[in-house]
């Protein structure tokens, strides 16, 4: 006894979404990308750049940009990832950076996060009075002003650089560096769950030996 | 970033909560040694008299050995060369046994099958350079698997790095995206640390392969000879209770559920539980490939393996559940199919050690991390004498149970097999079964011949079904032969290859003889490979582009150059003598078997199809 060929076996009802995820036939439940920063704390050991980015990279996550500085701890470094990933894309990320070795914490940074990056251009010096009051009109510094150039860097959230720039054009960009996005938790959030733990510890051995805790954190 | 002397060190370091005292005590640890090297000439002497009455000095290559020995190593598989010298020689004083492989794959797959079969990690050996890279496909594969294996790479010395020396190879770099955790050890007094980390890590939690690199000038410095330190073992983990309870309400409630187990139930030694779960409550399960076993296939609740090439009855329990508990799988694309229409009623409730794979192909409804086995008995208790109990009292599943019994009368795994036809190889397969004791270790290459392995054999004992599944390696059989059989000398080891599969690997035969391996090989011979020609004629309109043989040396005349003992076999009437005889030789044995080149592999669910559309035959595609 052979069973029913393919197209006359019995059918199930549901489906899923090209994300795995079960739905009923008429609602919609495919996430839609979203732009976010993911703050990563980690073991400050060489290679362990390009273990996060090749990991990024190798699983197809869309980024943004990719930070990375020290800490107040000498041993860790903080890695700032902005990408752009539908909710499972972003949970994957985190749990896919949590299982390096050199990975200690990671947190997805939430919308009201301080971030900041910041772009350093040069401009063509014709018009030095008017690059100036652009310069100003967006909280910038000139770096560097002589006969045909001038040297200018901006800080300030990535909006407010694409807008500086857009504002530069007018008098001709010869080049331009921009970094990406580097960003805390705002206000008493932690950014990592790590730094928590150690700044709460860092107190307690301070505490036993009479030093004021804010000073020897620094 | 900081500098290269502290890489190891900070590798070393376990968990973030020690970061903060360590980094103290490393501050005070270092004031007393500026003294010692600001101190006059005669503190100088006596700092000099302590060190002569210090613990004894050893190499770097030593502390690599001991670091073996303490982690209980009895098998070490490799190939020597240059950069791996001293290791080789702190080796040659120690009672690990090496196994000197032709090639360095065969040293990466041997000690895969090692860590398949033993649950131990497995240990190879490579040479710099060329070593390490012929190390790469190995490692892949395990990582893949998901199977515990450590690699221990020679390195030129740290001077030469990064200037092209002879046989550099940035083997961190070329690994780093196919290991659980490699490693650069550049500090003699941390390399044995390293090893013992690498060697538990490999094993704990979700098992994977690691590397650690070894570079010359690293192994033969001096190092105070010490005890490796052992690191701290992690406990096994149980799933939130809260999640657990949701997780067994979901089952509870379900009409249909279904177990699905993977390669996780294995690796997490977790048959018994699954068993006493699924026989308890009187759910059919399923498994993946790799969790062949861990549930008996001869037992009436199990519906064998589902996926590409699975059962069609497993494929439609997996179609039509409305909640599966899957343990231990990571939803690979064999096993699924498309993911739009893999289980589309199912809730789905996902049992896995590893935090990312919960919801990374297939969303989890109920997530339940932890090991297989503490969970099992989680979601034991929390449905006995509660309302599944009621279920299966209550007979509420028996139709499900029925239905499930009759998709397996519908679509049986068949073939046909008049005597005067090309023999059939799911006929010598199950001749095989038939001779040899249910717990012998069946290894096998990638292709066809691995499908109809797992198809016509009745596994039920975990371990026993050896092959490589997530990477498709083909040639992994013959030194995964190898590896099962030095890590259970006792079990019989058969290993189903292809032509196409036999040819990749087989110098490895070189060494079975050598170290009169018991294993019995069985070239399943279709002078062809296989399945590229299957889907060649089912997708490509039969154009056969570069999947068929010409010529085909003679495996037997070949197996007896080797040193082994070989077989032809053509005749239906000779099955069972010459897989007798073969069984029966005490050594590495050949069966070359003639099988018809017109046969294929059934049932299929076409890439990326839905799991019940299974075809039958090529009548379906």
């Amino acid at each position: 006894m052979r069973g029913p060929a393919p197209e006359e076996r019995p059918r199930p009802k549901g489906r899923r979404s090209s994300q795995g995820i079960r739905v009923d036939p008429h609602a919609e439940a495919t996430h839609e990308p979203r732009r976010t920063a993911i703050s990563a704390l980690v073991y400050h050991e060489p290679g362990v750049l390009a273990k996060v980015s090749g990991l990024v990279s190798r699983r197809q996550f869309n980024i943004e940009s990719l930070t990375v500085g020290s800490t107040t701890n000498p041993e860790t470094a903080r890695i700032t990832l902005v990408i752009e990933e539908p909710e499972p894309g972003v949970r994957q990320v985190e749990k896919q950076l949590l299982k390096l070795q050199p990975v200690i914490s990671v947190r997805e940074l939430g919308s009201d996060a301080v971030r900041r990056e910041l772009v350093v251009l040069k401009v063509h010096g014709d018009e030095p009075d008017k690059v100036n009051a652009i310069t100003q009109m967006y909280d910038g510094r000139t770096l560097d002003a002589g006969p045909r150039t001038i040297t200018v860097e901006i800080t300030g959230d990535e909006q407010k650089i694409d807008d500086a720039i857009d504002a530069y054009r007018q008098f001709g960009i010869r080049e331009l560096a921009r970094t990406g996005q580097t960003a805390l938790a705002r206000g008493d959030e932690w950014t990592t769950d790590a730094e928590e733990e150690r700044y709460e510890r860092m107190q307690r051995t301070q505490n036993q030996t009479d030093v004021d805790p804010d000073q020897s954190y620094q | 970033m900081s500098e290269p002397g502290s890489r190891a060190q900070a590798a070393a370091q376990p968990t973030p909560e020690t970061e903060a005292t360590e980094a103290t005590e490393a501050t005070e640890e270092r004031e007393p040694s500026d003294e010692a090297d600001g101190a006059d000439s005669a503190d100088a002497e006596s700092v000099a008299a302590d060190q002569s009455t210090a613990a004894a000095r050893t190499t770097g290559a030593a502390a690599v050995v001991a670091a073996l020995e303490s982690a209980g190593v009895e098998h070490v598989f490799g190939v020597q060369g240059g950069a791996i010298m001293p290791v080789y020689d702190a080796l040659y004083d120690s009672d690990i046994a090496h196994v000197t492989m032709a090639h360095e794959q065969g040293a990466a797959h041997a000690a895969d099958a090692y860590g398949q079969v033993t649950g131990r990690p497995g240990v190879c050996f490579a040479t710099s350079g060329p070593g390490a890279t012929n190390l790469v496909t190995g490692i892949a594969d395990a990582d893949m698997d998901s199977d515990p294996v450590v690699a221990l790479t020679g390195q030129v010395p740290t001077d030469f790095v990064g200037n092209d020396a002879f046989q550099e190879t940035d083997t961190v770099g070329v690994t780093r995206p196919i290991t659980k955790a490699n490693y650069f050890a550049d500090d003699v007094d941390a390399v044995g640390d390293l090893v013992a980390e690498a060697f538990a890590l490999a094993g704990e939690g979700r098992p994977g392969p690691t590397l650690v690199d070894l570079p010359k000038d690293v192994t033969t410095a001096e190092t105070e000879a010490r005890e490796a330190e052992p690191p701290e073992g992690t406990p096994t983990p149980s799933a939130d209770a809260e999640a657990v309870e949701a997780a067994a309400a979901a089952l509870a409630r379900a009409e249909k559920p279904l177990i699905l187990s993977g390669g996780g139930v294995t690796k997490g030694e977790a048959s018994e539980e699954l068993r006493r779960f699924a026989t308890a409550f009187e759910i059919p399960v399923v498994t993946t490939m790799p969790g062949i076993g861990t549930f008996p296939e001869d037992h009436e609740l199990s519906l064998s393996w589902a996926g590409m090439h699975g059962t069609g009855y497993a494929n439609m329990a997996i179609s039509h559940t409305d909640c599966l508990l899957a343990v231990g799988t990571r939803f690979d694309d064999r096993l699924t199919g498309g993911i739009e229409t893999f289980a589309p009623d199912a809730e789905v409730v996902h049992v896995d050690i590893d935090p990312a794979e919960i919801s990374k192909n297939v969303h989890a409804d109920y997530p339940l991390v932890g090991d297989a086995g503490t969970v099992l008995d989680q979601l034991y208790d929390a449905l006995s004498d509660g309302p599944a109990e009621a279920a299966r009292a209550g007979d509420r599943w028996d139709a499900w149970r029925e239905q499930c019994a009759t998709w397996k009368e519908e679509y049986p795994l068949t073939y046909d097999a008049p005597d005067d036809e090309p023999l059939k190889p799911q006929f010598v397969v199950e001749a095989l079964d038939a001779i040899t004791p249910d717990d012998a270790i069946v290894t096998t290459g990638v292709g066809q011949h691995q499908m109809w392995a797992a198809q016509f054999w009745t596994y039920t004992e975990p371990r026993t079904y050896v092959s490589s599944h997530g990477l498709g390696t083909m040639g992994y059989g013959l030194p995964a032969a190898i590896g099962a059989k030095l890590a259970a000398p006792d079990r019989e080891v058969v290993c189903f290859d292809g032509d196409g599969s036999f040819l990749m690997t087989m110098q490895e035969l070189s060494v079975a003889v050598r170290e009169n391996l018991d294993v019995t090989v069985i070239v399943l011979n279709n002078e062809a490979i296989g399945m590229v020609r299957q889907w060649q004629d089912a997708f490509f309109d039969g154009r056969r582009m570069a999947s068929e043989y010409a010529w085909m040396p003679d495996f037997a005349k070949l197996a007896e150059a080797f040193g082994a003992r070989g077989f032809t076999l053509t005749e239906y009437d000779d099955v069972a003598d010459t897989l007798e005889a073969a069984v029966a030789y005490d050594g590495p044995s050949v069966v070359d078997a003639y099988i018809d080149p017109a046969e294929n592999v059934y049932p299929m669910v076409p890439s990326g199809g839905a799991n019940d559309q299974f075809a039958l035959s090529e009548d379906h595609l």
